[in-house]
């Protein structure tokens, strides 16, 4: 027992140190699996307010872009308004609408990491869950991980774990959307059967076959594409829609369906 | 005791802020990030309790890791450079006497001294966030470049704050 206690006295530095790194590894290894990253829950109000006190004053920097931008946007959207079209199609009268868009402001957000994530100013006592989709003005931005009373934690789409299924906007083709990680601005086209010949500048958009993002948001365009004869299925280069560095502003879209469409699916998959 | 010991408290606070509010919020390049709140470990007493050390990098590690929604990523890089914190300083300096108390000054160690120290302490941290964060050996080269670079970049801003607060001290 003696000597047990004068063996602990003399390794208490090296103890400590491999309990230590124990402790903290197993934190970070549990963060790295897709699911427990899905499940993400270190999102707190206290760290959300610091960030929220800070990106206040530096927002003015940036106002007279970011207006820029939602001038932009409204204008998009008016075009789009019934009242725009001369002959509204009278069958395409929706009472209710199946997205809700929730607008946030972003206020803490990374892009040098092999896996990035954004904190934003809205969470579950507005309505957030897990998984709702997160879009900037000009595409999509991320998925909802983790939220707080007022705080929520998106993976971004610069994210190892990233996979969102994508279409191509001119043909139809469904295609997967990764990271490779280094570049922020830069992802990757998989799943691309051979015989489909991209152009630079070719729209990826959102499949709408997953219960996350409605169909049709543009994910990003096609730099180009790397074409290899003997594989089946080719790769491409994108660039994304969403300018990460400069993010302030996201919407979340909340799928009103949702919890009917998972029901659907597992009945069906129990059967 | 107690200055010293609020002098500690009052860097550990301004460090942690300066890291999360400003470093970590300024996209240099999209992949250089400087970590400069290792400098409370640096500046730490040279006769500070080993355990102590090590318990004080792991709390600093988790409070980066809380803001950077990096769990366990900084508290294992920084718990790693604390403990070779002591080998560190016997292996340059054994043939120096430190007074109770003490905090690794330029004046002590000398410019190339403290360079050599900070180097030291600094690679270890930055080799093992990358390293861990990276999680593979393909584009070593890179990563390496990476955490050169970034070594470097938080070298100088921690001889940057150090030149600052020694004028005022004096």
């Amino acid at each position: 027992m003696q000597n047990l206690f004068a063996f602990f006295l003399k390794y208490h530095f090296f103890i400590l140190f491999v309990v230590l790194e124990i402790i903290s590894l197993s934190f970070l290894f549990n963060s790295y699996s897709y699911h427990r990253s899905l499940k993400y829950n270190v999102v707190s109000d206290a760290s959300g307010s610091l960030f929220s006190v800070s990106t206040s004053i530096t927002n003015y920097f940036s106002l007279k872009s970011e207006n820029e931008i939602l001038i932009e946007e409204n204008t998009g959207l008016r075009n789009k308004l019934k009242s725009s079209f001369y002959n509204p199609d009278s069958t395409a009268d929706y009472k209710d609408s199946l997205y809700q868009y929730i607008s946030a402001k972003v206020v803490s957000n990374s892009i040098n990491k092999p896996n990035n994530f954004m904190l934003i100013n809205k969470g579950h006592n507005q309505g957030l869950e897990n998984e709702m989709g997160v879009i900037s003005s000009f595409g999509v931005a991320g998925i909802v991980v983790g939220t707080s009373g007022n705080y929520s934690a998106i993976m971004s789409l610069l994210h190892h774990n990233t996979r969102i299924s994508g279409r191509i906007k001119n043909g139809g083709q469904l295609v997967n959307i990764e990271w490779p990680g280094i570049d922020y601005r830069l992802g990757k086209v998989v799943d691309i059967p051979s015989h489909i010949v991209l152009r630079q500048g070719d729209s990826v958009i959102t499949s709408g076959n997953s219960l996350i993002f409605p169909g049709g948001i543009l994910i990003g365009t096609i730099v180009n594409q790397e074409i290899n004869a003997n594989a089946e299925l080719s790769e491409a280069t994108l660039k994304f829609a969403t300018s990460f560095n400069t993010l302030k502003h996201v919407y979340v879209i909340k799928n009103k369906n949702r919890a009917e469409q998972i029901e659907l699916l597992e009945e069906s998959s129990d059967e | 005791m107690s200055r010293q010991f609020f002098r500690n408290i009052i860097r550990f606070l301004l460090l942690v802020l300066v890291q999360v509010l400003v470093l970590n919020e300024i996209k240099l390049g999209g992949y250089i990030n400087p970590y400069i709140y290792v400098m409370f470990i640096i500046l730490l007493p040279v006769d500070i309790s080993k355990s102590l050390l090590l318990t004080l990098a792991f709390i600093l590690g988790l409070t980066i890791d809380f803001f950077g929604n990096t769990l366990g990523l900084h508290a294992a890089a920084t718990v790693l450079m604390a403990y070779a914190r002591p080998g560190t300083i016997n292996l340059f300096f054994s043939n120096l006497e430190f007074n109770s108390n003490e905090e690794p000054s330029l004046q002590r160690l000398k410019f190339s001294g403290f360079f050599r120290y900070v180097f030291v302490l600094v690679f270890i941290h930055n080799f093992t966030l990358y390293m861990l964060e990276v999680f593979s050996f393909t584009d070593f080269l890179y990563t390496l470049y990476r955490i050169m670079l970034n070594t470097l970049l938080t070298m100088l801003l921690i001889f940057i704050t150090m030149f600052i607060f020694n004028k005022k001290s004096n």
